[in-house]
């Protein structure tokens, strides 16, 4: 039976933590994730977990730590934001390559400068080569249940990849609303104990964690942890499959919103999506034939389901939250783009990078965005492929 | 949405206006609706302005953006009055509810043209006479459940006193003085 309840996205994922009472948790706190480490030491004081919970310097310690406990054969967790995460840059390619499952909550903030504590993408972006699976969220629930699956995604034999779960930081993590929960048990249940293959403290199999390699190997360990993203697709699906069958919410590589017969469909991600549809049910009330995509799974990038669902769209814009400076649109509008390179007919798409440093996005704006793309249908011009929306300066905004 | 009500938050960092959000999100959440309660950070210092936002609905919402045409608008400051633009886009059949030991009418000036309903509740004094200290956001918190009607006042009262009592368990001794401000804030909220 479904508990319900009303929690923050933080203490959504702190409760998730608690009910699977990993084995490490190593701790370094900055906004706005900073309450998931708080609420989970009152769970340690309360004696509610037996979780080793260390408080360490930094977050390249935290992550390290995390490395150290999940290769002695552990579960270890951690969470952070921003700079943190860049700060973790160097260990989490470790942590990859080292095809260690470790769980990274990431309540999403941008970088700086100027500094800034609010939600944009520009932290996880960065890091989306650093071999983590990445799984974005578009409100509490599903920042709650994305972690419940997380463990199991990651330690899959032919996967054993880290994975980092995104929230959005403010908007899920510090808004309350209401949210299922699910029992203790049920959950741990779900989860499974972890039970790896090999460890550095198994006597009967000594192994290396970590070792130089040189050039006659490098290139088949990388080949080998490519493929292992690959698999991780097969892994999301099979997970969120027995998640359906035991707790009853639906979950795929994305959402499709209304895209049956859409025509003009916006692809965009996190708490964003969730503002976007209420557009797209405005616009669909006046006869327009609108849908949305919302990308849950940004690493693996689900390339082929998202070309097959935006096949038959005549425009797509896409909404990145984080500006990545290439001059030729954000990380997301790259990857749907390339998605779609090989599409016979494709839809004309255009990128807007939007929301940076906590900027808000509204209805009102999603639905100019929609409007454009009517434009962009009833003209053939697609206009500048690449722009920014939602500036002080009005002037600016092409949309 | 049909059925949902959008309210507006202005204090000032370190008087509660969050809290009072977040309050009033567990009430209504206990009558059975979906909330949201969601804050606005500027600045990160006691004193500076901030804002936090509540929605109260039958189902639930997607949309989450801050809030611009609120139906009620809450002002836990009054010298808030001067800086920030409270009305900006609140309904006209909506309210703003203001901390004031003032009578609405002479406020109303203040309004930059307002033309709905405004209500002042003298929350410190209500705070200083039951808590013994100047907590104003649990008086602005009942004044704003009495105007809007969001959550049924007699089972916001009932809901409260569950939640101070889960809330200080280590303190009982204050339960009763948080419900006595929350009945007479109730009472005095006048238009």
């Amino acid at each position: 039976m479904s508990i319900r309840d009303r929690l923050s996205g933080n203490e959504a994922i702190a409760t998730a933590m608690r009910q699977i009472n990993p084995d490490v948790f190593a701790m370094f706190p900055i906004t706005p994730s900073t309450e998931i480490p708080q609420y989970f030491a009152q769970y340690v004081a309360d004696g509610k977990v037996d979780t080793e919970f260390i408080c360490v310097e930094s977050e390249h310690s935290s992550m390290s730590a995390c490395i150290g406990a999940e290769a002695a054969g552990c579960r270890a967790i951690t969470a952070t934001s921003s700079a943190g995460l860049s700060f973790m840059n160097e260990v989490l390619y470790v942590a990859a390559s080292a095809r260690l499952p470790i769980v990274l909550a990431v309540a999403c903030r941008a970088l700086t400068g100027p500094i800034n504590i609010n939600h944009d993408y520009s932290d996880s972006m960065a890091e989306r080569d650093s071999g983590f699976i990445q799984i974005y969220a578009e409100n509490n629930q599903e920042a709650y249940d994305n972690y419940l699956m997380a463990h199991r995604i990651g330690e899959t034999p032919d996967v054993r990849l880290p994975v980092m779960i995104c929230e959005d930081g403010f908007i899920t993590s510090h808004a309350l609303e209401n949210i299922e929960l699910e029992e203790d048990e049920a959950v741990k249940a779900f989860v499974g104990e972890y039970h790896p293959e090999n460890y550095l403290l198994k006597h009967e199999n000594p192994l290396a964690v970590g070792p130089y390699g040189t050039s006659p190997y490098y290139m088949e360990a990388r080949v080998a942890q490519a493929e292992a993203m690959k698999n991780a697709k097969r892994a999301i699906l099979d997970v969120a499959a027995d998640f359906e069958k035991t707790f009853g919410r639906k979950y795929g590589l994305f959402e499709a919103y209304r895209m049956e017969d859409a025509e003009l469909a916006i692809v965009l991600m996190g708490s964003s999506a969730g503002t976007a549809k209420a557009a797209v049910d405005e616009l669909r009330e006046s006869g327009v034939k609108a849908g949305l995509i919302k990308i849950r799974v940004f690493r693996p990038f689900p390339g082929e389901e998202l070309a097959e669902a935006l096949k038959d769209c005549k425009a797509v814009a896409v909404l990145d939250k984080s500006e990545g400076f290439s001059a030729c649109g954000g990380p997301l509008f790259a990857e749907t783009a390339s998605a779609c390179i090989n599409l016979t007919q494709r839809p004309k798409m255009v990128d807007i990078v939007y929301g940076l440093g906590g900027r808000d996005f509204t209805v009102a704006q999603a639905k100019r965005v929609f409007a454009r793309l009517e434009k962009i249908v009833s003209t053939g011009e697609v206009g500048p492929i690449y722009s920014h929306m939602g500036q002080r300066d009005l002037r600016e905004d092409v949309q | 949405m049909k059925n949902m009500t959008e309210i507006r938050w202005h204090g000032r960092g370190g008087q509660g206006a969050k809290t009072a959000s977040l309050l009033l999100a567990d009430a209504a959440f206990l009558s059975g609706k979906f909330v949201q309660s969601f804050p606005e950070y500027g600045p990160e210092r006691s004193g500076a302005p901030i804002t936090a936002y509540n929605r109260i609905s039958d189902e639930r919402c997607t949309i989450h953006s801050n809030i611009y045409e609120p139906d009620y608008v809450v002002v836990v400051d009054e010298t808030l009055l001067e800086t920030v633009d409270v009305t900006a886009g609140l309904k006209e059949e909506g309210a703003i509810v203001i901390n004031s030991e003032h009578p609405a009418a002479e406020l109303r000036p203040l309004l930059r043209g307002y033309k709905g309903r405004v209500f002042t509740v003298d929350a410190g004094t209500i705070s200083r006479k039951h808590l013994g200290s100047y907590f104003p956001n649990t008086p602005m918190l009942a004044a704003i459940v009495a105007v809007s009607r969001c959550v049924d006042p007699e089972d916001f009262l009932r809901d409260m006193e569950s939640s101070y009592r889960h809330k200080f368990a280590k303190k009982p001794q204050v339960v009763q003085g948080n419900l006595d401000c929350l009945a007479e804030a109730m009472k005095e909220v006048k238009e």
